[in-house]
């Protein structure tokens, strides 16, 4: 495997121009004040309660995502070339979902295979022919990205469902400002704060047009035992809305209400962080108690913004993903800013033989997994674990996609035996309301806290990094 | 055949509930072969009915109704002219390409033993249409009616391994076998003229339709082993009877629902001879 590139070091160990003033600050500052800042850090954490929940652990019901208080630095010009990329690529997402639900034309085109789209569980007929408020299908979207070179960053995955991460950003943020002020002194930092606001904005600008003065926007969660609702209530009390769940709504004649003290309070626009499988009964799963009937007649109706839509998973899922720089040419007819990680797709008869004959050096993913669950990582894996998988993947290759094992960029990182450069990649949000698209300059982090993995996500032990986004 | 249809969905609440809402998908539209002459729709409660179409080109009808209800009472009446097309189904509202029903629902899922019958069953045979009615005739064999075992929520691997149900089971494996076969098949429900005069029913019926290259997609019932004929009066088609389903409903508040149907398919030739 080539060697990472290391955000700070680069690849010949001169220390790279965004990080001359934080190398500086390390070799100051004392192992034991670094030390004492770091538990610091972790009880804040744990005072505010932010947890998340591990699937698949028998032990471990709510864990805290470690918190690295080493921050990762991006120059102005690289966030520059990213937000470009980022909202070309959401740009493209958009168009993208509103032809897979409506004319169709990128199926006849052949750009993407029809049964990779109709035989696809995310896709949701019941959208087929239906508008939605201003066209648009993804106004929050999570676009995870990683680098390998000084100039090269790949999206790994886009995130166009329900994606989350944001308030770790923000939280993140405002631990490292009230820990570490001396270096946000050292350094022009570009705010993240304003997402809240800007977040606000898009929803209210996607209000349906015939939603009656101020739109009235509201957070839907599925509930406390949601992996994310810390998110969802830090959310709804970030943006001053009303955090229900869908008991707490209801629809009569094409209309969504809100139950308040005061009777009952037309709902314009949902941020809804619940799936489209739970969202309506009425439509989806019928044994769902944590939707609102009806829901999708008045989204039929034009009468309420769903954000993010229904049925955009289409866009975000493993087996489309390699279609993408596709997709941003035929409705754009533009090239592509950000690459896609080179991907073989086992469904093409070549690209499964070339994969089988290659698993130790891939990474092979299921098209619908998620949370880096029901991965081989081939460098990493056992003689059996391969055979295993092998057998997997044979037995139904269209389930799977492979990529080469990628060096992603490492950033030093506070470990136990000192500093010690690890894994990362980076979650930007992307946000699309009816008037532009907003990006606020930073984003999630992940780290891979054990040495050598290259697995970021919270699920498999990954932890968290303030971003630093520096101004121009 | 010119059908008459009178549909009662009766709910009775013991203790009433504070709004009920449904989808209802009851209203037949016309292509070769089916003519609606008159329909109506018709609910007890005083709300409006709002009318929609869905993804697939069904006519739906929405209505959220504030209690509290002590009983509801969904009817529909219409008469409709059917022809006999030997189950070809031409210039319907088509809405979706037919690889679209090459997708598997929770409920039509096929497993191994559902993907072993369908390749029995059709053994020997080379072509769509032999092999749809080499299956419509082994299944009808093979599952038994029987209105006691199964419920709207069984899948079609828990009524193969029964082997019993009814008609919504029969048809589940059916559509089950036959995408299982690469064979796009699709859900339909609606009401059946029955042959032995009976006109009281206890239930709408629903059958199956796959796409036939050339031909295009015909009707096939499981439950009776014959292909769709003019006795067939088809209201709303999906993957499964989720998305097919005459009634789609729920309700705040209440208890003790107790839901019954009436339905009448009679001839309106018939009843003028009378």
């Amino acid at each position: 495997m080539p060697v990472a590139f290391d955000e700070m070091k680069g690849t010949d160990g001169a220390v790279r121009p965004a990080y001359s003033e934080l190398s500086n600050w390390l070799s100051e500052v004392r192992p034991d004040v670094l030390d004492y800042r770091r538990r610091e850090a972790e009880l804040v954490f744990r005072r505010i309660g932010i947890t998340f929940a591990v699937y698949g652990e028998a032990d471990a019901q709510e864990r805290l995502i470690p918190f690295d208080v080493i921050p990762r630095i991006l120059a102005a010009s690289e966030w520059t070339t990213l937000t470009r990329g980022l909202e070309q690529r959401v740009k493209a997402i958009n168009l993208y979902i509103k032809d897979i639900y409506g004319k169709r034309e990128c199926l006849r085109a052949g750009i993407v295979p029809e049964d990779l789209v109709f035989q696809n569980p995310v896709f949701r007929p019941e959208m087929n022919g239906q508008k939605v408020p201003h066209g648009i299908y993804v106004h929050v979207a999570g676009i995870d990205i990683v680098r390998v070179d000084a100039d090269t960053f790949y999206v790994l995955e886009d995130n166009a469902r329900t994606p989350s991460g944001v308030s770790y950003m923000l939280e993140n943020r405002e631990i490292m400002m009230r820990l570490f002020p001396e270096l946000f002194a050292r350094h022009r930092v570009a705010p993240v704060d304003n997402y809240p606001d800007e977040l606000l904005a898009t929803l209210q600008s996607v209000a349906p047009s015939s939603s009656p003065g101020e739109p009235t926007v509201v957070l839907m969660t599925p509930g406390v035992y949601n992996s994310a609702y810390y998110e969802h209530s830090f959310l709804a009390d970030k943006l001053g809305i009303e955090l229900v769940e869908g008991r707490d709504l209801f629809v009569k004649n094409e209309i969504v209400y809100m139950r308040t003290t005061q009777g009952p309070k037309r709902v314009d626009v949902i941020y809804r962080r619940i799936d489209d499988d739970f969202i309506d009964p009425l439509a989806f799963r019928p044994d769902s108690a944590l939707g609102v009937p009806g829901l999708m007649s008045a989204y039929q109706a034009g009468n309420v913004t769903l954000a993010n839509a229904v049925g955009t998973g289409i866009a975000d899922d493993k087996a489309v993903y390699s279609y993408m720089p596709d997709i941003v040419k035929f409705f754009l007819g533009e090239e592509p800013i950000l690459k896609n990680v080179p991907t073989w797709r086992c469904r093409e008869e070549e690209h499964l033989s070339y994969v089988l004959d290659n698993l130790e050096q891939l990474v092979v993913k299921e098209v619908h997994g998620s949370g880096g669950y029901g991965m081989l990582i081939g460098p990493s894996a056992d003689k059996a674990t391969i055979a295993a998988f092998r057998a997997k993947l044979k037995s139904a290759p269209k389930n799977f996609i492979a990529q080469p094992t990628l060096a992603l960029s490492t950033c030093p990182t506070c470990v136990d035996s000192g500093l010690a450069p690890r894994h990362v990649d980076l979650r930007p949000f992307v946000l699309t309301g009816r008037d532009r698209v907003r990006i606020v300059p930073g984003g999630l982090t992940r780290v891979a806290m054990k040495a050598g993995s290259l697995v970021v996500n919270s699920s498999q032990g990954g932890g968290t990094k303030d971003t630093w986004v520096l101004a121009g | 055949m010119r059908i008459v249809i009178s549909h009662d969905t009766i709910y009775r609440y013991e203790r009433p509930p504070s709004s009920v809402i449904q989808t209802l998908r009851l209203t037949p539209r016309n292509h070769d072969g089916q003519y609606v002459v008159s329909w109506r729709l018709h609910i007890s409660v005083d709300c409006p009915l709002i009318a929609q179409e869905d993804a697939f080109g069904n006519l739906t009808h929405t209505f959220s109704a504030d209690g509290p209800i002590d009983e509801l009472v969904v009817h529909v009446e219409g008469e409709v002219e059917t022809e006999d097309t030997h189950g070809v189904i031409r210039n319907a509202v088509e809405r979706f390409p037919p690889s679209l029903f090459l997708r598997e629902t929770p409920l039509t899922q096929a497993d191994d033993a559902i993907m072993d019958f369908a390749r029995q069953a059709t053994r020997g045979t080379d072509t769509a249409l032999p092999r749809m009615h080499a299956l419509l005739g082994a299944l009808n064999t093979e599952i038994v009616f029987d209105t006691d075992p199964t419920h709207t929520a069984t899948t079609a691997s828990e009524a193969f391994v029964l082997k019993r149900g009814v008609c919504q089971d029969l048809t589940h494996v059916f559509i089950a076998a036959a995408r299982s076969l690469g064979i796009p098949a699709r859900y339909v429900s609606g009401y059946f003229h029955r042959i032995d005069g009976v006109v009281e029913q206890e239930a709408g019926h629903a059958w199956a339709e796959a796409y036939i290259p050339d031909l295009g997609w015909v009707g096939f019932d499981p439950t009776n082993g014959i292909s769709a004929t003019d006795a067939h009066l088809r209201v709303a088609v999906g993957l499964d009877y989720l998305s097919a389903a005459p009634v789609r409903g729920t309700r705040m508040g209440g208890a003790g629902e107790e839901m019954s149907i009436r339905v009448r398919v009679d001839q309106a030739m018939r009843q003028m001879q009378n």
